[in-house]
């Protein structure tokens, strides 16, 4: 029987991964498996804790997180392959970009 | 003792492809390492007793999401985008939540279960389940159910408004 | 038990979300029937849809203090929730009347626009109803998604792409934030029911979790509101995206940030109000200090304008720092008039918009007396309102936060609160100056078309008539703090 402890441990270390990922990587696309490393490890604590009060809906949420990271996805990436697309064809009437 | 061994396997097989994931400067290794952390962290889902998300995080996340990634990773030309957006200003935001999570781990480490005050969980109590969850998601949580429809319903709009080829250039540029 | 189909009372219940869901929809499928000129019959279904809502919306407001629970506990109808229901479909309206002639100008004019727009609002008056995490956390995530794509929908626009994808990036950061914390609040109590965590909360198992949850939760929260530290993403965003999106993402979504922010502060976190009084009260001082302060330098309207929004969260927060019923009020008071005053403010950018010219300079506001009385002078309404000034709802709005900050005995917050209008007072002055005082660089004279002379309207009446006609406003405040968030 292992600790439900270590498990949560492993779900820590997992998120501080993908925060540190998060904020210290260039590319974006890299940012975006970061925070599904993020949410990876809030499955991973909400399935524990589901497991030790033996009761379901923490993993019902888990389905939901998933389903949330899809869509996330879909529309990030959508805006990413617009912006790779939209590169070259720059837009003289904004010539100013946001300061990023 | 093989739970023990199980755990240890995956929970280091996990963490690290994970530390690879944000290690490494080429975004398909990330992605493959991402993908074995997804499913290291399905093997644990599995000990877990949440044989349906072990199926679900496979099957969506690795088959599904994963592969998008990859696909995108494949079209986007990186040396260009590498430059596009840039985060260094939130560093110390960082250091918050990373000390956050840190002080959490000593703590779970220190204390150990008994002090976290978890029930103890009963051994047979979550199995098998996936009829359970299934009964669980259409009863108590119906309505999220529906509004996530919503939601993929914006994404697929999103996506299909922001991917779809542009019409010509407007006539005043 | 809930069963697996709901009863008419139940789905009564969300009718107001259900009517939006379902003139989002069929404003999808009618828009492959319209002609090129024929658009604004998309915009025109919206506001029906808006209508109808807000029709369902008003046969829920006799609901009694406690609130009506619905789908097992998932959902909450109170006070509170018509209150802020109403707040969105307004901001909702008003922007659908804003961005026909936007779109019309950016030749972007098609139905997802306004089928968004309406998901966005089902999203936001879940997330003010939801007293479960699942649901807050899907309903949140709808909103946001709705927004993302929204802040992109210039696809042309490089500038909106960009922007879309720093939205993105950040808010998707935040969610994970926010899931964690909530990962946790659910660890302690073994339930995603608001009400559970919240007995959980007052006898906590451990030291460790309620500490944990809370600056996971708050962080991904401010991050929505877009409090200091975690504001970077707001200017950007606010200077990218199409202004009367600007304005949605800057009046609604505060809005129902800070709705589900009262709920998880009052009914989870409040038995630790020790514990994050000060921090709470901190992070209100710097998001006031660097949103006032970073707000004296800029030189786009859009801009200024974000980093003053960011002012204002500061205050609004001290209304949550002081606690009592005069600063809860306040909140609920200051997001009403702020949804007024901020898009009416937004509404002369977006007149400024015309083909060639995008508007949201600080230098293409001037000379804008001589070119548009009207909106030149409703500008100084606004801004006025904006500053706290009276005889605006603006400076009832932050009367009560001041009020409220001495009842409960927060003299320094409440010196630096008022302290902070001066440089307020400087920086929306700068755009008077310049609509008044300096020589008009082009001569075109910015016309005002009926639907903007609408939302236009309606925003001064509420500016003005709030604080000389004060008591039904007021009221409607203090009505929607009835039930179980204040006990």
């Amino acid at each position: 029987m292992v600790s439900p402890s270590y498990y949560l441990t492993l779900s820590a270390i997992l998120f501080g991964l993908g925060v540190i990922g998060f904020l210290f990587k260039r590319n974006i696309i890299t940012l975006f498996m970061s925070i599904e490393l993020m949410l990876n490890a809030v499955n991973l604590a909400f399935v524990t804790f589901s497991r030790q009060w033996g009761e379901l809906s923490g993993q019902v949420y888990v389905f939901f997180v998933i389903i949330v990271a899809a869509a996330e996805a879909a529309v990030g990436l959508a805006i990413i392959l617009l912006l790779a697309r939209n590169r070259q064809t720059l837009n003289v009437e904004r010539i100013n970009l946001l300061k990023l | 003792m093989v739970e023990q061994f199980t755990f240890y396997f995956f929970a280091a097989l996990a963490v690290i492809s994970a530390v690879l994931v944000v290690t490494v400067r080429n975004a398909v290794y990330s992605a493959v390492f991402l993908i074995t952390t997804l499913l290291a962290t399905a093997g644990i889902f599995l000990q877990l007793r949440a044989e349906f998300l072990f199926v679900v995080q496979i099957i969506l996340y690795v088959g599904g999401i994963m592969v998008l990634f990859v696909f995108v990773v494949m079209l986007v030309d990186l040396d260009v985008a590498l430059r596009q957006v840039q985060f260094n200003r939130q560093k110390w935001v960082a250091l918050l939540v990373v000390l956050a999570v840190a002080g959490q781990l000593v703590f779970a480490l220190a204390l150990g279960s008994e002090a976290l005050g978890l029930p103890a969980a009963a051994p047979e109590s979550l199995e098998p389940n996936t009829e359970s969850v299934g009964l669980r998601l259409f009863e108590s949580y119906m309505l999220p159910f529906e509004i996530a429809s919503i939601l993929l319903l914006v994404a697929m709009i999103g996506a299909v408004l922001l991917g779809k080829r542009q019409k010509p250039p407007r006539s005043e540029a | 038990m809930p069963t697996l189909f709901p009863n008419p009372e139940e789905l009564a219940l969300i009718l107001p979300q259900i009517w939006l869901a379902a003139f989002g929809l069929a404003i999808l499928l009618l828009d492959f029937l319209l002609g090129p000129r024929q658009k604004w019959v998309n915009a025109f279904g919206a506001l029906l849809g808006v209508a109808a809502s807000g029709v369902a919306l008003w046969r829920l407001r006799g609901v009694h203090a406690v609130g009506v629970p619905g789908f097992g506990g998932a959902i909450v109808v109170d006070p509170f929730f018509v209150f802020f229901g109403f707040l969105f479909l307004a901001s909702t309206a008003l922007v659908i009347l804003l961005s026909v002639r936007y779109l019309e100008v950016e030749e972007e004019h098609r139905g997802e626009y306004y089928a968004l727009m309406l998901f966005a609002t089902v999203g936001m008056m879940f997330l003010a109803a939801g007293t479960d995490l699942v649901v807050i956390f899907v309903a949140l995530e709808t909103m946001a998604a709705s927004f993302y794509v929204l802040t992109g929908y210039l696809r042309r626009d490089k500038r909106s792409n960009e922007a879309a994808l720093k939205y993105l990036l950040l808010g998707a950061f935040s969610s994970g934030l926010l899931a964690y914390g909530f990962s946790v609040l659910y660890g302690m109590a073994g339930s995603t029911r608001l009400t559970e965590i919240g007995y959980a909360f007052r006898t906590p198992s451990n030291e460790i979790f309620p500490v944990v949850a809370l600056v996971a939760v708050a962080a991904g929260l401010f991050f929505k509101v877009a409090a200091v530290p975690f504001h970077q993403w707001a200017p950007d965003v606010y200077e990218g995206a199409p202004t009367p999106v600007t304005a949605y993402v800057s009046v609604a979504s505060k809005a129902a940030s800070f709705a589900v922010l009262m709920r998880l502060f009052l009914v989870v976190f409040e038995p630790m109000r020790a514990n994050w009084e000060l921090l709470l009260g901190g992070i209100a001082l710097a998001t006031m200090t660097w949103g006032n302060l970073a707000a004296l330098t800029q030189t786009n309207v859009k801009r200024l304008l974000a980093y003053s929004s960011i002012a204002h969260v500061g205050y609004i927060l001290l209304g949550l720092v002081a606690g009592n019923e005069t600063g809860l009020k306040g909140m609920a008071f200051y997001l009403f008039a702020y949804a007024f005053m901020n898009t009416g403010a937004f509404a002369i950018v977006i007149l400024l918009r015309r083909k060639g010219v995008i508007g949201d300079e600080l230098d293409d506001m001037n000379g804008l007396i001589y070119r548009n009385p009207t909106a030149a002078v409703l500008m100084v309404i606004f801004l006025i309102s904006l500053a706290g000034i009276p005889p605006t709802a603006g400076f009832l709005g932050k009367y009560f936060i001041f009020l409220s900050l001495i009842e409960s005995q927060h003299y320094l917050l409440a010196v630096f609160a008022v302290l902070y209008i001066v440089p307020a007072v400087y920086y929306y002055f700068r755009i008077v100056v310049h609509m008044w005082l300096r020589e008009a660089t082009d001569a075109t004279r910015p016309a005002i078309s009926p639907a903007q002379a609408v939302a236009l309207a309606a925003c001064t009446l509420v500016t003005l008539g709030a604080l000389l006609y004060a008591e039904p406003f007021v009221r409607l405040a203090t009505y929607s703090l009835l039930g179980s968030v204040v006990r």
